[in-house]
């Protein structure tokens, strides 16, 4: 995988890219102030969130970033055939109003 | 005169101790079933066997012997780790490896070379003498040298100023060693055989049975079996088997790539380890020099490897021993590294009843089988971690408390 499409500059070698990691979503934090079992529901999600991978073996959707143009964007990658299926803008998962719930599926 | 030898070599028959199991029938049932037959599972199953009386215990492999990560590792031994719960952990693996041939009958080409971490910058400096402040504290041979001190231990390297990063001082650890890493998969796999222990080549898992909270056996390629107690050791796999026992691990699955040089005259005698410049070097026996850098920069389930890891890996090995210009390449390889987010493993008790896991050893995994086969053993006897292995527990990332060991535990990071 030496060539990656970068959507905004076209083909690029792959040297001027870093993996940003897995495609996650913040946790929505819904615990009002003094509720204890809810603050620590939403410990557990954002436990989940920060470390919690899923690791496939298989297609993944990940954050990438073209590092000379600082641009960041999305790519769904085979990581056991080594390739790039599809990059794309961010604003294909980004196109929905900030409101309660994780916003993304 | 070696008249032993001599009768020995006259005789009609030879005499010899099989290392690895004929293909057999898997059992439909075992009281532990061990997914994994590399390094790890098989000093599991040596332990369980030795120290606890288990033996109906059947070790399953997907691959040949200890194909995954144990075959692909650059075998360096050392305890010179930042935090007090990692050294004291790896200082008992070194403990158990300095005994080792011995216990399991087998040459491990085990040789103390003496460890070399250089540092290249003042916070390099700082970071080694912390590492060295921690080590001595708990024991452990380890102390900041200066240049007159590196230059007696490895007169070939370059330490002039003329270097883009010259060195100034290291962290040595004289109990740094090298060892054949295939061996000591050998030795326990067979160690494991003699007591009992059934190893399956070819078997790979498929599925994980889990009926209310508990593991009650596996699915494979071979046909379901029962197991009261399941352990998973499967390194860059760990994620995919957890799946299969619905947990979710905090780990990424990043290739490491190694090489080795054509075999040279006998020159370095001590490991080299470069965290500035991301190269880690050492001699082998046969003369080859074993070398190795960061992980790859995202993640893949692959071992191939590729022209940029070792065009990299070039100019940081010139710089350090420029005369090796006109050495060759001669071959080179990867393993799946199971990345975790502090760079310390994970080992013990799942949220699954009789379901354990010895997993998250990225790049830092062969200088532990000993220590985590031993340990892992008494977990799963007990069903209860002990002492030394409860800071590496899944759980600890729901409480916030890793045990961060990036700056002992690779370089490149």
């Amino acid at each position: 995988m030496k060539v990656i499409h970068c959507p905004l500059n076209g083909p690029r070698n792959a040297q001027e890219f870093v993996c940003g990691g897995e495609v996650k979503f913040p946790p929505a934090e819904s615990a009002a102030a003094g509720d204890v079992a809810g603050h620590e529901a939403d410990m557990r999600r954002w436990v989940d969130y920060i470390f919690m991978e899923e690791n496939r073996a298989g297609v993944v959707q990940e954050w990438w970033c073209h590092v000379a143009s600082g641009y960041w964007f999305i790519a769904e990658r085979d990581t056991t055939s080594d390739t790039f299926l599809r990059t794309y803008s961010s604003q294909e998962l980004l196109n929905r109003p900030v409101s309660s719930g994780s916003g993304h599926e | 005169m070696p008249l032993g030898l001599l009768k020995y070599g006259l005789r009609k028959k030879y005499q010899g101790r099989r290392y690895f199991p004929a293909a057999a029938p898997v059992r439909p049932s075992y009281d532990v079933v061990i997914i994994g037959g590399g390094g790890h599972g098989l000093a599991c199953a040596y332990y369980l066997a030795r120290d606890w009386g288990i033996r109906n215990i059947a070790v399953l492999e997907k691959g040949w012997l200890a194909s995954g990560n144990t075959a692909r590792n650059t075998a360096i031994i050392r305890s010179n780790y930042l935090t007090p719960e990692g050294a004291l952990f790896y200082e008992e693996s070194l403990e158990l490896y300095r005994s080792l041939a011995n216990e399991l009958g087998i040459n491990l080409m085990y040789s103390e070379r003496g460890h070399l971490t250089l540092a290249h910058t003042d916070a390099a400096i700082r970071t080694s003498r912390w590492r060295a402040e921690v080590n001595k504290h708990l024991g452990i041979d380890s102390e900041l040298v200066g240049l007159d001190e590196i230059h007696r231990l490895c007169p070939q390297l370059d330490l002039s100023d003329k270097t883009s990063y010259p060195i100034l001082g290291a962290l040595y650890h004289p109990p740094g060693a090298i060892a054949r890493h295939d061996a000591v998969a050998w030795g326990y796999a067979r160690g494991a055989m003699e007591r009992g222990v059934e190893i399956h080549q070819q078997t790979e898992v498929t599925g994980i049975t889990i009926e209310d909270g508990q593991v009650t056996g596996v699915d494979t390629n071979r046909g379901r079996i029962s197991a009261g107690k399941v352990v998973q050791a499967v390194a860059g796999m760990s994620s995919v088997l957890a799946r299969m026992a619905g947990l979710k691990l905090p780990i990424r699955s990043i290739p490491l790539q190694a090489c080795v040089s054509e075999p040279l005259k006998p020159f370095l005698d001590p490991i080299i380890v470069s965290g500035s410049l991301h190269v880690y070097v050492s001699q082998s026996a046969r003369g080859e020099l074993v070398m190795g850098g960061s992980t790859d920069p995202y993640p893949l389930y692959s071992t191939r490897s590729t022209l940029d890891f070792t065009e990299g890996l070039m100019g940081p090995m010139l710089e350090l021993f420029p005369f090796l210009r006109h050495a060759k390449v001669l071959r080179q390889w990867g393993g799946i590294a199971d990345m975790t987010p502090d760079f310390s493993p994970i080992m013990g008790l799942t949220p699954v009843k009789n379901y354990y896991i010895d997993a998250g050893w990225g790049t830092w995994g062969f200088k532990a089988t000993p220590v985590s086969g031993k340990r892992m053993a008494e977990t799963i006897a007990n069903d209860r971690a002990p002492e030394l292995l409860r800071p590496f527990e899944l759980a600890r990332f729901d409480r916030l408390q890793q045990v961060g060991e990036r700056g002992a535990a690779s370089v490149g990071h």
